[in-house]
């Protein structure tokens, strides 16, 4: 068997350009598959980490009317939604499965609110409070984080994030620079910076999509300071930090039982606190990404048939090409179940060692494919797996026919033949 | 008794027509026995050669190898007997081209799954016995047609056949070499090897203990000359 493998190779060695020719279609065809199942993959893992936060599993929940975030319409946050206690909080942060919590209010978008030197900032706002960061996988960057003291004395000092402090004072130092928020004067102390194991936590479609557009940022002042700045109090959100990914959902789920409890609206208000189920969100994406790259799965599939029928082929001709060989050892006590043994290995030694070539093709591919459109690939190992085992199952259905044909060539006959 | 043969006939079907190749052949050759089978051309020796090779079957008669009836035995059995109990030498020498002379030999060994040390031990041997001991390593292209066909030879008997059978061993090569080939047979029969040689030239058969003619198909009348 082995013997069979090496004397396989040799004779693919032997003739080097014949079996590339012949396994290009093969390479072609894996290479392809491998390119697009990366790229699925890629895809996926994106979605899913930027969804559910790989590493810090974030969970939000927000104030919701139906099944949509509650929208500020400049009117006051409605009666009946009571202010979330720091009680509360460390009641959230002991959930079974959690790890901590932060509460904070936000305006996701701040058109008009945040002033430097007569230009505008449009990025997020929000008033933390001092969970947020490590909750969020913050790190200080530069400067320091809000002290005790910010808190406390209300003092209107501000923490930017990266794309925030590069988009307000592009080229300089934004430390001890002075924004208005509102007319009111905010002293820049820190920026921060994502931890580097941390995607951001995105909880749905829009944002997602928004965050691959170009974000541009966010600015984070004490929690207390929010009613000096906002005319009307945003209710308060939580993000709760799971333990794992997989508990995430029932965090957040007892979370908002536990909030809701201290609501007192009508039932007709259809207001709630709820978590958005984001391993639900990110399932449906990958989804939808997966049906329209599983339609070029299968159109790279055709390229492999067409591979498989260029190896056949090839094989016939091989077998023409070895008849006195073929009869001298069958004269020699060679039974026809080796001979057809031979054939079969030969080809599908041919096509795994195409589909391996199309593996490395096709990791190529997708890293280029990845640089010019910016799309993220990973590389699947159960896929290449597949793939070679794959092009090898080809080797042997399409080498079989030619096999066949050797294994049964009259001894007598293919001897005469000169 | 190696071999038996009992009216044998072979004929070969070209569309309709039925043609006769072969008539009630009678043979027996003994332990130790060396044959010689001489005729014209088209007369029916490789045909016959095959039939005693267990490469094709006769259209009637009985064939005895070794005290096997080889009546409507199996393919595999047929590979296998020619595996064991027939050693083949062609005109050409018909070596595989991307082995070494060592491998070549020790090549029949692997259908009767010898491990490969033992393989290329015995095959090293015969090399030896054939006078070859300093070309194993060789490649066909790399050897005369005369050392060829002694490896050949070799490879026919490195599993040490009951019967070696050789269709114009020395056909291909001159005189000089064809010489050296038939002394090794020689060589090999009075070692005990049972030989049955198709030839043309007289002076080949010479060396033989037997020779038949066949002519149209038919062993000529008075059998052994
Ligand atoms: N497969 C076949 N189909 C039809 N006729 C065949 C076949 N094989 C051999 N013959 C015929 O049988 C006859 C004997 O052929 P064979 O090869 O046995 O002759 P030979 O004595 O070995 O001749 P040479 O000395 O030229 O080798 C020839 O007439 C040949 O044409
Ligand atoms: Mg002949």
């Amino acid at each position: 068997m082995f013997e069979n493998i090496g004397l396989s190779i040799q004779g693919i060695w032997n003739h080097k350009l014949r079996s590339l020719l012949t396994m290009l279609g093969i390479i072609i065809g894996i290479a392809s598959i491998i390119a697009i199942v990366s790229t699925i993959k890629g895809t996926n893992e994106q979605i899913k980490e930027q969804l559910i936060g790989a590493g810090n599993n974030v969970v939000t929940v927000q104030l919701c009317q139906g099944s949509e975030p509650y929208e500020m319409q400049y009117s006051s946050i409605p009666g009946g939604v009571p202010v979330i206690s720091e009680e509360t909080r460390a009641k959230l942060a002991n959930i079974d499965g959690a790890v901590d919590a932060t509460l904070y209010t936000q305006r996701s978008w701040t058109n008009g609110l945040i002033y430097h030197q007569n230009s505008g900032f449009s990025g997020a706002l929000r008033g933390i409070d001092s969970h947020y960061f490590s909750v969020n996988g913050y790190d200080i960057y530069l400067g320091r984080d809000f002290s005790q003291q910010d808190y406390d004395g209300f003092r209107k000092v501000a923490i930017l994030d990266q794309s925030a402090a590069s988009g307000i004072f592009p080229g300089e130092n934004p430390l001890g620079q002075v924004i208005e928020i509102k007319k009111e004067p905010f002293t820049v102390i820190g920026v921060v910076a994502r931890s580097s194991t941390y995607e951001p936590n995105i909880s749905n479609y829009e944002e997602y999509v928004t965050y691959l557009g170009n974000d541009s940022g966010a600015v984070y002042i004490p929690g207390v300071d929010w009613p000096m700045v906002c005319q009307y109090d945003e209710p308060q959100t939580v993000d709760i930090q799971a333990a794992t990914t997989d508990e995430m959902t029932a965090v957040g789920k007892s979370a908002a039982d536990i909030i809701n409890e201290g609501l007192s609206v009508g039932d007709d208000s259809n207001l709630t606190y709820s978590s958005s189920d984001v391993l639900e969100r990110a399932q449906s994406l990958q989804q939808l990404a997966n049906a329209t790259n599983q339609q070029l799965v299968w159109i790279a599939s055709i390229s492999l048939l067409v591979g498989g029928i260029g190896v056949m082929n090839i094989m016939l001709v091989t077998v023409t090409e070895r008849t006195r060989e073929i009869g001298l050892k069958k004269a020699i006590g060679a039974r026809k179940g080796r001979i057809l043994w031979q054939f079969l290995t030969e080809a599908a030694v041919l096509t795994s060692l195409g589909g391996i070539i199309g593996v490395l093709a096709g990791i190529g591919m997708a890293q280029v494919v990845s640089r010019l459109s910016g799309s993220p690939t990973a590389i699947s190992v159960p896929a290449i797996l597949l793939a070679v085992l794959f092009s090898m199952i080809i080797g042997i259905v399409f080498g079989l026919m030619p096999a066949v044909k050797a294994a049964n060539l009259n001894p007598i006959e293919a001897l005469r033949r000169e | 008794m190696v071999l038996e043969l009992h009216d044998i006939c072979k004929d070969y079907t070209r569309g309709k027509l039925t043609v006769p190749v072969l008539r009630d052949i009678n043979l027996t050759v003994e332990e130790g026995e060396y044959i010689a089978i001489m005729g014209p051309s088209g007369s029916g020796k490789t045909t016959l050669m095959n039939l005693i090779g267990c490469l094709d079957v006769p259209t009637s008669g009985r064939r005895i190898l070794k005290g096997e009836d080889l009546d409507g035995i199996s393919d595999n059995r047929m590979a296998d007997i020619r595996n064991r109990q027939i050693g083949f030498v062609f005109q050409t020498a018909d070596l595989l081209p991307g082995m070494t002379a060592l491998e070549n030999v020790a090549l029949p060994l692997t259908y009767r799954g010898v491990k490969k040390k033992e393989r290329l031990a015995r095959a090293k041997e015969m090399l030896e016995r054939v006078g070859l001991a300093d070309r194993m390593d060789h490649k066909p292209n790399q050897l005369s047609g005369g050392q060829c066909q002694r490896v050949a030879i070799a490879r026919a008997m490195v599993g040490n056949p009951s019967l070696l059978l050789a269709d114009e061993p020395t056909g291909a090569l001159d005189t000089q070499s064809g010489r050296q080939v038939m002394e090794l047979f020689r060589n090999l029969n009075e070692e005990g090897v049972t030989i049955i040689m198709i030839t043309h030239a007289p002076e080949v058969a010479s060396c033989a203990q037997k020779t038949y003619l066949i002519r149209d198909g038919r062993i000529q009348t008075g059998g052994a000359v």
